[in-house]
């Protein structure tokens, strides 16, 4: 985007938003903005609806309250098929991947584009070669999802989201569970892509200092609210104890070591 | 008592679901034809793929079945000095009854728990949502080339059944059991009706392919995504699958016979 043409800055705003999960509520009209070309990150403790937020923004859930604009359209009331047409230009990487496991790295990478365009197959190979070595892989284009390493697979995978090149991208967990240098490159990757695609990302995650260190924004919600927002910097010298606990692996703090129960005393007595 | 109550009244409204959710997924599923039409590649690898999984099974069993039939048949008809109709007997049992009924089974226990196992692994491991993300509906890509498919094949392999059962009957009938060749043969053409018994069988198995596909897709599509969720979804495609055979088989006769 040129600077100073008059362009919504904001790629996806969440207003407002509530969504329940049987009687449990996950969020309670919270609300959210993502600046075009960032990397906006959203942390939480596990279980607080992360993954939960990043399908409502895909347009797999409905709230119950509230909406979500991409790009000026209210992914919530679009017929489904240019939901669809939305999709194309999202991407999401699955926290665990989700290749196909029926098609070898090659044919995985290939599949949106056999999909969504008329192209032939020698400019499908390009393309998936190109891809491939953008995130390292253009070797190991015949092995099968299930010979591939966890940071490997989610290469593979993050590959196949920039396909079709799309405007944004969404990351689940993107660094749980990977060995030191894997957690690197993926960081790398992530940023790279951001800068040279010009992509908008959002980043879920609970690992502190690798979001931390390539985050424009920081969310961190609880709770169902967000109890804390601002740069990587405003968030480290938060105030509120909970973003504190968070932000430093406390283990006791407003968010308790112990899952409610009653009284502990009165607990290990009660059978007697 | 109100314990009782309270449960029959949960697992109806249970059940009641289920068959709605259930519903929709055909629709959505039988919507999916469009798409296969302009894509038949994908149709004919999921051919590919059960025909490769329920072959073998459905030739040994039919033809041990049929040589059972041959025996069974002969002990039987030998008694009223009407071993002849051996080839009659053979013959409708399986085209009208056995051919339609235990392909049906047996594609539901091999062809159905597998195609189960693999839409719950495809949840489960986030397959299915993944697609969807990428704007590919997976219920028109995934689920309806399988389950036009099993439709498709099963009344082949019903097919496929009944005659590799007759040429068993005829092994031990006329090979092993001296019946008299020719006669095995006049009397089955003879007295086999096109319409009234081959018609009704191919009706029955093209019922049978469709209920057993959509139990088999749907149960996996509807696993909860967990290993023990799937496993439990291959248990019931293979119990509800059974069932609904056996249920719509007595029906299917009732209305096709029961009025000669
Ligand atoms: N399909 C589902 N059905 C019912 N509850 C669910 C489902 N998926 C997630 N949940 C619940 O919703 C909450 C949020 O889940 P999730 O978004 O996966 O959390 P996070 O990604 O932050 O770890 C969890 O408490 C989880 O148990
Ligand atoms: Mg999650």
């Amino acid at each position: 985007m040129p600077e100073g043409t008059q362009v919504d800055e904001t790629l996806v705003s969440i207003k407002n938003l509530s969504f329940s999960r049987g009687t449990r509520k996950i969020f309670d009209s919270i609300s959210l903005d993502f600046q075009r070309g960032k990397i906006t990150a959203i942390m939480g403790p596990s279980g607080t609806g992360k993954t939960t937020l990043l399908k409502l923004i895909g347009g797999q859930l409905k709230p119950d309250q509230g909406s979500v604009i991409v790009d000026q359209n209210n992914v919530h009331q679009l017929s489904l098929k240019s939901l669809y047409q939305l999709r194309k230009r999202m991407g999401m990487l699955f926290q665990s991947g989700a290749l196909l496991t029926d098609m070898n790295v090659y044919d995985n990478i290939a599949f949106p584009l056999r999909e969504h365009t008329a192209l032939s197959e020698a400019m499908i190979r390009s393309l998936v070669l190109m891809k491939l070595q953008a995130v390292g892989l253009r070797g190991a284009r015949n092995l099968m999802p299930n010979e591939l390493s966890g940071g490997m697979a989610r290469r593979v995978a993050l590959a196949r989201a920039i396909a079709l090149d799309p405007m944004m991208i969404m990351y689940d967990e993107p660094f749980t569970g990977q060995d030191p240098i894997s957690l690197g490159v993926l960081v790398e990757l992530i940023k790279k892509l951001n800068t040279i695609l010009g992509l908008t990302s959002i980043i879920v995650s609970h690992d502190v200092q690798e979001t931390a260190s390539i985050a424009d924004y920081i969310y961190v919600i609880s709770g169902g609210h967000v109890v804390g927002q601002g740069t990587p910097e405003e968030i480290e010298n938060s105030n509120s104890e909970w973003v504190r606990q968070f932000m430093h692996g406390n283990a006791d703090g407003p968010v308790p070591f112990h899952y409610p129960a009653k009284d502990y005393i009165e607990d290990l007595l009660s059978y007697l | 008592m109100i314990q009782l109550t309270r449960q029959l009244g949960r697992f109806t409204l249970q059940s009641l679901a289920k068959l709605g959710r259930g519903s929709l997924f055909l629709g959505h599923t039988l919507s999916g034809l469009t798409d296969i039409l302009l894509r038949p590649g994908l149709l004919i690898r999921q051919l590919y793929f059960v025909g490769v999984l329920t072959f073998l099974i459905i030739v040994i069993s039919g033809l041990f079945v049929g040589m059972v039939l041959g025996l069974q048949g002969y002990y039987t008809l030998s008694d009223f000095g009407a071993e002849e109709s051996l080839g009659v007997m053979v013959a409708a049992s399986l085209v009208r009854e056995l051919g339609p009924v235990v392909a049906a089974l047996l594609f539901a226990g091999r062809a159905g728990s597998a195609l189960t196992a693999e839409i719950g692994l495809m949840k489960a491991t986030e397959q299915l949502s993944g697609m969807e993300m990428m704007a590919v509906d997976p219920v028109k890509r995934i689920i309806a080339p399988r389950f036009f498919a099993g439709f498709i094949s099963l009344p082949i392999l019903a097919a496929l059944f009944s005659a590799v059962g007759i040429l068993g009957g005829e092994m031990v009938g006329v090979g092993l059991l001296g019946v008299d060749e020719g006669s095995f043969w006049s009397q089955m053409q003879a007295n086999l009706d096109f319409y009234d018994d081959i018609m009704n069988g191919v009706i029955k198995s093209i019922v049978f392919g469709f209920v057993t596909s959509w139990i088999a897709l749907f149960e996996g599509y509807d696993a909860i995504p967990t290993s023990e969720g799937v496993s439990r979804a291959t248990t019931r495609t293979v119990v509800n699958s059974a069932f609904a055979v056996l249920g719509l088989d007595f029906l299917l006769t009732a209305m096709m016979f029961g009025d000669d």
